[in-house]
């Protein structure tokens, strides 16, 4: 009765430590179902800054949670997913993108792995060209073969 | 002999690569705004049923620092700024980011207040328009109204001495 009891308890006190974080996983629901499924696909596009590694609609930072609640507002007032990125990009910079613009200052990040990919094919190239004409060095000399030959014909006594 | 020395000097840009990027703070977005002229708003001032907009200080060379009562790292620059206001070099005005009234008054009066006025900015809206990401933010803003640098962090020592006072002085001129 008494093990009962203690069992009991510890599954008061297991729940009583494990709700409030389940709690905390509930988001706000927008009203509108559409805008909520639009704000994640905007959202999983940018990057939160507060944690760098994490998308916008990944994170659980403040920051995020305030730059969703502008990303519905601007939903709501009609802006295109074009708009509401370059309202993020005037205030946070390319660096808030996941996908990055093509331009000057980020033609070496996207046509970097390319020209690493051009080095190793040429590289690779320059490697079996040399290896093709290197002279054939499996063959004999005179001097070997006239060993090898006393060694064969050197019968046991 | 010559096989090593193309891997080994692939080796030592590597490291030399990795150990720039080591000193540089990932933290430290370069910021849009940098030379755009500072958004406008209007909000309530700290203790005082009055409003600020950043308009009121054309003309003059000011520092907008946001700061909370929260804010861990605020605490770290807070005797900088104080010290820096005493020598009334430079107007301070406060962004109290998403803070607390009560507890943003308490803070100023324990720690000192260097701000000729603190604005409200309580849902943050203020905060999303300078880019503000990682409190306590500074901005250095010119007599046009324009934002020259933005110091993401607490302000210290050296780079109050070599970012912040020269390119006052400067703006100044």
């Amino acid at each position: 009765m008494k093990r009962l009891f203690h069992l009991c308890f510890l599954c008061v006190l297991c729940a009583a430590m494990v709700n409030p974080v389940f709690a905390r996983e509930a988001a706000p629901m927008a009203a509108d179902a559409a805008i909520e499924k639009r704000m994640v696909l905007i959202s999983e596009e940018l990057r939160c800054l507060v944690c760098q590694n994490e998308s916008l609609a990944g994170s659980h930072a403040d920051l995020a949670q305030d730059l969703r609640r502008e990303i519905r507002t601007l939903i709501g007032q009609g802006k295109t997913d074009q708009e509401i990125l370059d309202f993020m990009v005037a205030r946070y910079g390319d660096f808030v993108r996941y996908r990055p613009p093509v331009k000057p200052t980020t033609w070496l990040l996207w046509g970097g792995p390319f020209l690493l990919l051009i080095g190793g094919i040429g590289v690779l190239i320059a490697f079996l060209r040399r290896r093709a004409a290197a002279p054939e060095t499996t063959a004999l000399s005179d001097e070997e073969r006239r060993r090898a030959a006393a060694l064969l014909d050197d019968k046991p006594s | 002999m010559k096989r090593f020395l193309i891997p080994l000097g692939a080796f030592v840009v590597l490291v030399i690569f990795l150990a720039i990027g080591l000193t540089r703070d990932p933290r430290d977005v370069p910021s849009p705004l940098k030379d755009k002229p500072a958004p406008a708003f209007s909000l309530p001032q700290l203790g005082s049923d009055k409003a600020f907009s950043p308009a009121d200080m054309q003309g003059r060379v000011w520092l907008l620092n946001v700061w909370a009562s929260w804010c861990v790292s605020c605490r770290q620059e807070h005797p900088i700024l104080v010290a820096f206001a005493k020598s009334g070099n430079t107007p301070i005005v406060g962004l109290n980011y998403k803070d607390q009234i009560p507890d943003a008054k308490k803070w100023l009066a324990d720690f000192g207040d260097p701000y000729v006025l603190s604005a409200v900015d309580a849902d943050g809206r203020v905060g999303i328009n300078y880019g503000v990401y990682g409190v306590p933010e500074t901005y250095v803003i010119d007599k046009a109204g324009v934002i020259r640098l933005k110091h993401t962090g607490p302000v210290t020592a050296d780079s109050l001495k070599n970012q912040i006072l020269p390119l006052v002085a400067a703006l100044n001129k």
